[in-house]
């Protein structure tokens, strides 16, 4: 870690495509125009769980302007799946869930298409259906994947029947903790489905390359993802398909897998023409992914002086009809469930079940909010049972610096004191009272903490010195517009002591960028960033030697300058631009520069002599942010309604590189959690998502959000992030339907388990509140 | 649906502009598939999420909520035709600077809310800004840089 000059990292720049997205310039998917397109449209299963018998696509084809058909017998064998490969590009002999693609069409428009998709004739054999992760664990519950114990699974899933799969994490010794605790606290919880609500609905361009190669553009979170799940559902080889991206309209999770992307590529392979999907509203709700509802079951003890002794952690997960990237928020989820706390003994565990509904997946949080909700609650009511400020007794247990995480992993650098001190002084927590009453509405505080891991899996970038000693940046991470193009410039500029003006980046392009994973685990600064400060390094070294023969002098008396130069240490004057040795480079000596630098996160999860792990879906995660947050809610007695007045919302995100782009995902986070805390659910009506629109399932609008978001940035350096940077887009979320449930309690004196807190719920919590006082 | 198209005169940004459209396209479907202005995007096509805001005789209305035809004889103005607007012109770079953009889908239809807001309240304070921005959503910001760069916008316009 190196100290920032100041030139790039650490200033507040706007993104560089701002510009272009005010004036209405920037071009996403839906925007791209080409010759000789054909539209495609996709029909949906009608039933949760069937049989496919059989298709008569005669009528559809028969349509006018319908050039293909495509249905489960067009495709190869192959699946796709980030943990167990369980997923074809469309339906293949069963249906698992109402809306499941099981045909699609081409068409010379959308309109043509769509018409076409009605006259499809598909023979059904019906299924019984699995609608919660209960019944399927139920001893004779249908089995969604018959051939699970074939599928090809990334680690030990333990897959059997419907659990999909199974994870076990032990430490100290639990069951003979309980005994030494004063106070015990259990309870059980549910959360709901959360939808993304991207604001871009998801959709993909395949162009068809002379020679059957196609060219891909989609909506993603990540090219290299893309890419793999297309090749792996359609049995291409990797070199046949190409996959680039326009500018992304927020993902939040659910653009980083598959979409319909292999759907498209299978029609204009089959078309041998240009062929464009963009999913209505309505689609994107019901075939892409959400948010886990879990049900989870936990018990936390302590000590008299509020120390804490042990915790104990049960998750059930709906994983929806195909797994995704639920084992790994299973894994995560319990991983995480804790805290940032010193807690000698721990267990948890969940499983992971199979339902015949959408898939659940990654969604920002990655499962922290729900295991937060339980267990940030279960602090405060062992503080309100031990009289113990909700401050001071996390305080008292907060995991110090040094200290290691749940299984064992180290953590290098720990910013949680500062971000309680900060909140705690911001909010006036001391000096205010705990609870207000003005008329019929009552005002309280409450707070939550937490940590999040950012990092994980392969990441590269190769810096290029051009002619003119400007420099281009390429990483293949895709911005989905929280800023990634302009802090990886920022930290690039910085290490090469450049303004950012001479950076450019390029887009992600499988054929030219290295490898990304992707942007999502709030990873690309810190993982990404790591690789452009190593590509810059190499590139420094280049420039060096260049100088070192241009000045006649050692390597080690040479200096990068601020603005492009190499010189001599300590002698003014004595010194050459980046032009003048790429020029050199290019046609006399050397050749071109370029930097590359490439990397794995590589420090283990999991101490075997320190717990036990079954069912670790990531052996290898990444470094530690932190986070906490205090917010003040109003509740109406009469209508129970909650309105969050205030929120103070502190992370330490190691360094910002950026201040105002970790601000803005500080204060994203909170709006999207306070959504999930008091209102979005996607309600499904027997097998039937019942509110797939905007109409019926509500975001969170500007008069819901508050004004009031005081977002404030704590700074404990990660030693090897770039500049001492760690991840910013997840934390602000966990924390929020905690806090929030916290608040209300504390004014309502009603524990709530179960989200979304709707003014329903939270009148009948006052109503039962007042009748047990 | 199929064989009702007729030909259409649109006024928008100022130029007359000769279309044939379906009499079920919304001025959203003519703006961008046959116009090729596809700065107002279409996020929910149900009249909710606000991305595809556009002013008809200057008022912010939804373009997949408004029937092309329907829009005959009226002054229509996108993002793109904003171009020349000092105060259009300000909110932009305000909206820039202060780290009012994101993802940017439904920055422009914000935009165009946000300039009839300055236009009917000079002057607004937050919770105006707030009430004038509901009917446009954003998921990524949170809203505060927003009313922060209209507010911004408005103080500097007042100068």
């Amino acid at each position: 870690m190196t100290d920032p000059t100041g030139i790039a990292v650490g200033l507040s720049i706007p993104k560089f495509e701002n510009q272009e997205k005010v004036l209405g310039e920037a071009r996403y998917i839906a925007d791209l125009q080409r010759a000789n397109v054909l539209h495609a449209a996709i029909l949906g299963s009608p039933h949760p769980h069937a049989r496919i018998v059989g298709y008569d696509v005669s009528r559809a084809l028969a349509a006018p302007g319908v050039v293909a058909v495509l249905t489960g017998d067009d495709v190869s064998d192959g699946r796709m799946g980030a943990f167990i490969k369980d997923e074809h590009a469309l339906a293949k002999g069963k249906v698992l869930y109402v809306g499941e693609p099981v045909a699609a069409v081409a068409a010379e428009t959308e309109a043509q298409a769509r018409a076409a998709c009605r006259l499809i004739d598909i023979e059904y054999q019906e299924l019984p259906a699995v609608l919660s992760p209960e019944e399927g664990l139920a001893p004779d519950a249908p089995i969604l994947h018959e051939h699970l114990a074939d599928y090809v699974k990334v680690f030990d899933a333990g897959s059997s029947g419907n659990v999909a799969s199974r994870t076990h994490f032990d430490e100290g010794d639990i069951d003979a903790a309980w005994d030494q605790c004063d106070v015990i606290v259990e309870g059980e919880y549910t959360t709901q489905a959360q939808a993304h609500v991207a604001i871009e609905p998801c959709g993909a361009l395949a162009e068809y390359e002379a020679g059957g190669r196609i060219t891909l553009w989609s909506a993603n979170q990540s090219v290299f993802r893309v890419q793999a799940n297309v090749c792996e559902s359609l049995g291409l080889p990797m070199t046949k398909l190409r996959c680039l991206t326009p500018r992304v309209g927020g993902g939040f999770g659910n653009k980083m897998e598959a979409h319909i992307q292999p759907i498209v590529v299978a029609l204009a392979l089959k078309c041998r023409r240009n062929v464009r999907l963009i999913l209505t509203r309505e689609e994107d709700f019901e075939i892409v992914r959400a948010r886990h509802p879990f049900k989870i079951r936990m018990k936390t003890g302590a000590k008299q002086d509020g120390t804490l002794v042990a915790r104990e952690i049960e998750v059930l997960l709906d994983c929806g009809a195909f797994a995704d990237d639920s084992p790994g928020v299973l894994g995560y989820s319990l991983l995480m469930s804790p805290g940032p706390y010193r807690i000698p003994h721990r267990r948890a565990k969940g499983q992971l079940v199979y339902t015949n509904k959408l898939r659940f997946g990654a969604f920002r949080g990655f499962g922290q909010p729900q295991v937060s909700f339980a267990g940030e609650q279960q602090i405060d009511e062992i503080a309100g049972r031990l009289g113990l400020d909700p401050i001071d007794i996390r305080r008292r247990n907060m995991l110090a610096p040094g200290e290691p995480w749940f299984v064992g992993q180290q953590v290098a650098s720990n910013g949680l004191a500062a971000c309680i001190d900060a909140v705690e002084t911001a909010s006036g927590w001391r000096d205010r009272p705990k609870v207000t009453r003005q008329g019929k509405k009552r005002r309280a505080l409450g707070m939550s903490v937490t940590a999040h891991i950012s990092g994980l899996l392969g990441t590269g970038a190769i810096v290029r010195v051009l002619e003119d000693g400007t420099v281009v940046l390429n990483t293949g991470a895709t911005d989905i517009g929280q800023g990634s193009d302009t802090v990886l410039t920022q930290i690039c500029a910085e290490a090469l002591q450049l303004p950012v003006d001479k950076v450019s980046v390029a887009s992600p392009d499988t054929d030219g960028s290295p490898y990304n994973w992707g942007t999502t685990a709030s990873r690309v600064t810190y993982t990404a960033g790591r690789a452009v400060v190593g590509a810059a390094r190499a590139v420094e070294a280049k420039l060096k030697q260049h100088a070192s023969e241009m000045l006649e002098c050692g390597i080690g008396d040479l200096e990068l300058r601020p603005g492009g130069s190499v010189g001599i240490v300590g002698v003014p004057g004595a010194e050459v631009s980046f032009a003048a040795i790429s020029g050199r480079a290019h046609w006399a000596v050397g050749g071109p520069i370029v930097g590359e630098h490439t990397l794995v996160f590589d420090q283990m999860t999991h101490d075997p002599k320190r717990a036990v792990a079954i069912g670790l879906p990531f052996a290898r995660i990444g470094v530690f942010s932190f986070g906490a947050v205090v917010v003040e809610v109003e509740i109406d007695d009469v209508t129970g309604k909650v309105r969050v007045v205030e929120a103070w919302s502190a992370a330490d995100v190691g360094r910002a590189i950026n201040p105002q782009l970790v601000e803005v995902q500080l204060e994203g986070a909170f709006v999207q959690g306070m959504g999930l805390a008091l209102f979005e659910e996607m309600v499904w009506d027997g097998a039937r998502l019942a509110n797939p629109s905007l109409m019926d399932y509500k975001v969170p609008t500007s008069r819901d959000a508050p004004y009031a978001i005081h977002s404030i940035i704590v700074e404990a350096p990660e030693p090897d992030g770039p500049f001492g940077a760690k991840g910013a887009g997840e934390i602000g979320i966990n924390v929020v339907p905690s806090a929030i449930a916290n608040a209300i309690a504390a004014a309502t004196g009603h524990r709530h388990h179960a989200l979304p807190l709707t003014s329903e719920r939270v009148l009948d919590g006052l109503i039962q509140a007042e009748a047990a006082a | 649906m199929m064989d009702d198209r007729q030909d259409l005169v649109l006024q928008v940004n100022g130029t007359r502009r000769r279309v044939t459209a379906e009499g079920s396209d919304t001025l959203l479907t003519v703006l961008r598939d046959q116009l090729g202005l596809t700065g107002a995007k279409r996020g929910c096509n149900q009249g909710v999420c606000g991305s595809c805001t556009v002013e008809v005789d200057g008022w912010p209305v939804r373009g997949c909520l408004s029937l092309a035809s329907a829009c005959e004889g009226h002054e229509v103005v996108t993002i793109e035709g904003t171009g020349r607007d000092p105060v259009m012109a300000v909110l932009q770079r305000q909206f820039v600077e202060r780290g009012a953009v994101q993802c940017g889908f439904c920055t422009t239809g914000m935009l165009i809310s946000a300039r009839r807001l300055l236009a009917d309240e000079p002057r607004p304070d937050a919770e105006a800004v707030q009430a004038a921005l509901s009917g446009n959503i954003c998921r990524c910001t949170g809203y505060r840089k927003i009313v922060d760069a209209v507010l911004a916008a408005a103080e500097e316009l007042a100068r």
